[in-house]
């Protein structure tokens, strides 16, 4: 376990490597530097794993502190790492998922001017989302949390000669900001009144002077949620991920399945003592998720870029994880954490695949008919929507969601208003699932297939295929394993409502879900023309695809106001001080610049006079 | 002397003229550290007059030479034909 550093610093040092000398290496090199610190991070994660499983450390938890950070009156963070259950989980998905992205990169980016760049970014993704997890204390944590938002915002602007892509990054990066002032403002506020930043110390301390539901508690707790909110891209500042889909397709991948925007939901989990101990700020992180979950689903259903269905369904399934955070199904939120990030990457890649092989078709609406042009894409691409979907007992997206679920009822802090929520979920996100898979596998040939993926996309694609199947089977070793960690879920059953009756229900939703995405997508197709023909449905369909209006709000409510301001403070005092000089300086060369004539006599007589002057001064004073 | 010299630099238009006036100056200032020089008895005064003789010479020679230019160029020896200089 000494060897836990290394996982950090394998890929940050290729990273730093990459971007200084990345331009001078063969293409050959730099792949094998960019898949390879990540595959190496994998392996020795997976000998950490082994070692921590086999012989668990004192209190299922083991720190290595490499040296002090800052050392200022007290304030002492360390640089130093933290491996328990739920960190082991999160860095053995990381690696081996974000392993498996940068192998498929490196064919999928093969033509790119920027190569080196796009390893050098994602390596640093890695490094930072790594530094997040482990971290001991919430101010490196809160450094990951940064270079993971840093990282974020370069490889979405990564195209960067498109001013769109640009404009992107930036609202990703301004809008996860809002999120980010509030965690810091929460992390200040935890720090003066607990006095450490150490996160097992704190929710130690936390739990020793706060009693429970105490105001203190409640904002820091609500704050911390501010930031996990705008990193998951939960209710309300969920608007910057489909616009994140402006960067290229594995980085899609990455940040959406194994960095970045899972950060929220470990933040949650990690200072689970601390909501603990704020029941209203869990009501809050279960309300924003169950709201999400529908929101992001309805839009989800309207789209028709392909990446973007899978935007939305990314900050739906999200929403899933923040249900189960509120109702304290701790367990079950990280495992369809770890079910999430296996399916969503391969959905993304098969994507990818998909939009490479149609010449930079994003529309679902052009698509069809690829069952048998890219039958591997298509094998895997159904599998991982099934998972999504919840395809019951095969897939490992039912056993995780299901859990969520019937959890979001039984909890302690659940309530059947939760679980009908899920359930409609549920059924919404079969419903895009299936409206996705038939809309660009089957029906009728669209667009012509011009180009086929090489071993290294194909091979990716099959690993994480097999996983997302295996993932169901590993659920009670898996839950018993973050148990370690995380409390139990508080059961307090459900009135009228057994488990396997639940199951049952998100089942039917699950087949009802496809049944009527089968109706409207495929074997009716003018059914959903006409359902969007109506003014009713048009109005909906409208607004659902604008993301329910959050952006036109945002506009409105920020952007245009703020604009204003700058435009009238634009020529305040200051402004006016200075240019008040520019202008002096201006009028002064005018003058001066009359005496140059250019006649040399007159310069002559101007010496004379003056030095006639200078003279006069000198003697008669 | 000086005044004379310098009068004739202002109004004197021709670029040969002008130099003379120069001239003209020069020497009125080696004139006056001479008689300086005489009437408190020291030698400074005439090797300062040495020197402004050298530098004197020196100065017209590149006068001249830029006359020269000037008026290859130019086709005038005017100094107020020539001020493309003008700001």
């Amino acid at each position: 376990m000494g060897l836990l550093w290394l996982i950090v610093a394998i890929p940050l040092s290729s990273a730093i490597m990459l971007a200084v000398l990345g331009s001078r290496f063969s293409r050959s090199v730099v792949t094998a530097w960019g898949v390879g610190s990540i595959g190496s991070s994998a392996v020795i994660t997976m000998l950490v794993a082994a070692d921590f499983v086999s012989a668990p450390p004192a209190d299922n938890a083991y720190t290595e502190v490499l040296w002090t950070w800052i050392h200022i009156a007290g304030f002492q963070p360390h640089i130093g790492f933290y491996l328990d259950a739920l960190s082991l989980v999160m860095i053995l998905v990381v690696t081996f998922v974000g392993f498996w992205i940068h192998l498929y990169s490196a064919e999928f980016m093969r033509h790119d001017d920027g190569y080196s760049r796009f390893f050098a970014y994602m390596n640093l993704f890695v490094a930072s989302m790594l530094t997040l997890v482990l971290a001991d204390n919430l101010l490196l944590l809160y450094l990951g949390w940064e270079g993971v938002g840093l990282c974020s915002y370069l490889l979405i602007g990564f195209w960067y000669r498109d001013a769109a892509n640009g404009l992107a990054a930036r609202k990703a990066f301004i809008v996860t900001r809002v999120g980010d002032t509030a965690m810091l403002l929460g992390l200040f506020l935890l720090f003066t009144s607990l006095g450490t930043v150490q996160i097992q110390e704190l929710m130690h301390r936390a739990s020793e002077r706060w009693a429970v539901g105490s105001t203190l508690a409640v904002t820091a707790a609500l704050l911390l949620l501010g930031g996990a909110v705008g990193k998951s891209a939960q209710l309300p500042l969920q608007v910057w991920l489909p616009d994140a889909m402006a960067g290229p397709t594995p980085t899609s991948a990455l940040i959406h399945a194994a960095t970045m925007v899972t950060a929220g939901v470990y933040l949650v989990a990690r200072t689970h003592g601390l909501f603990a101990l704020a029941p209203t700020a869990q009501f809050v992180v279960a309300v924003t998720g169950a709201a999400t979950l529908i929101v992001a689903g309805c839009s989800a259903l309207t789209q028709y870029d392909i990446k973007r269905v899978l935007a939305y369904s990314t900050v739906s399934q999200i929403g899933y994880m923040f249900l189960a955070l509120g109702v304290g199904a701790w367990s079950a939120a990280i495992f369809h954490f770890v079910t999430h990030a296996f399916f969503k990457a391969l959905l993304f890649l098969g994507a990818g695949v998909i939009i490479e092989a149609l010449h930079e078709e994003h529309s679902i609406f052009r698509m069809g008919g690829l069952r048998k042009e890219l039958p591997v894409a298509f094998w895997t691409f159904l599998i991982a929507g099934c998972s999504l979907a919840g395809l019951p007992f095969i897939t490992a997206g039912f056993y995780s969601k299901d859990l969520i679920i019937w959890g979001a009822w039984s909890a302690a802090q659940g309530h059947p208003g939760f679980w009908v929520v899920g359930i409609v979920g549920a059924l919404l996100t079969a419903l895009y699932t299936f409206r996705l898979i038939f809309r660009v596998f089957f029906g009728p040939i669209q667009t012509p297939v011009s180009k086929r993926p090489g071993y290294a996309i194909t091979v990716p694609l099959v690993i994480l295929a097999f996983f997302v199947i295996v993932g169901g089977y590993v659920k009670e070793p898996l839950l018993a394993f973050v148990q370690s960690t995380l409390p139990t879920m508080l059961e307090e059953g459900a009135a009228g409502m057994t488990e396997t009756l639940s199951g049952g229900i998100a089942a039917l939703a699950f087949l009802s879900g496809l049944y009527f995405a089968y109706l409207f997508h495929l074997q009716k197709r003018s059914l959903a023309e006409a359902a969007v023909a109506n003014p009713a449905g048009r109005v909906l369909h409208a607004w659902w695809c604008a993301d329910w209006g959050f952006d036109w709000l945002y506009d409105r409510l920020f952007v245009q106001p703020f604009l204003w301001v700058a435009q009238i403070n634009k020529n305040d005092f200051i402004d006016a001080f200075y240019t008040g000089i520019a202008r002096l300086t201006e009028a002064l060369y005018r003058a001066l610049q009359l005496a140059q004539t250019g006649l040399v006599r007159w310069y002559a007589a101007g010496i004379a006079v003056g030095s006639v002057l200078f003279l006069a001064i000198v003697v008669f004073s | 002397m000086f005044s004379l010299g310098l009068i004739g630099l202002l109004v004197r238009r021709d670029l040969i003229f002008v130099l003379m006036s120069l001239e003209v100056m020069l020497n009125a200032a080696g004139l006056a550290f001479v008689v300086a020089g005489s009437r408190w008895q020291q030698a400074d005064g005439q090797i300062v007059f040495l020197f402004i003789l050298a530098m004197a010479a020196a100065e017209v020679s590149v006068g001249l030479a830029l006359v020269l230019q000037v008026y290859h160029r130019f086709k005038t020896l005017d100094a107020d034909a020539l001020s493309e200089m003008k700001g």
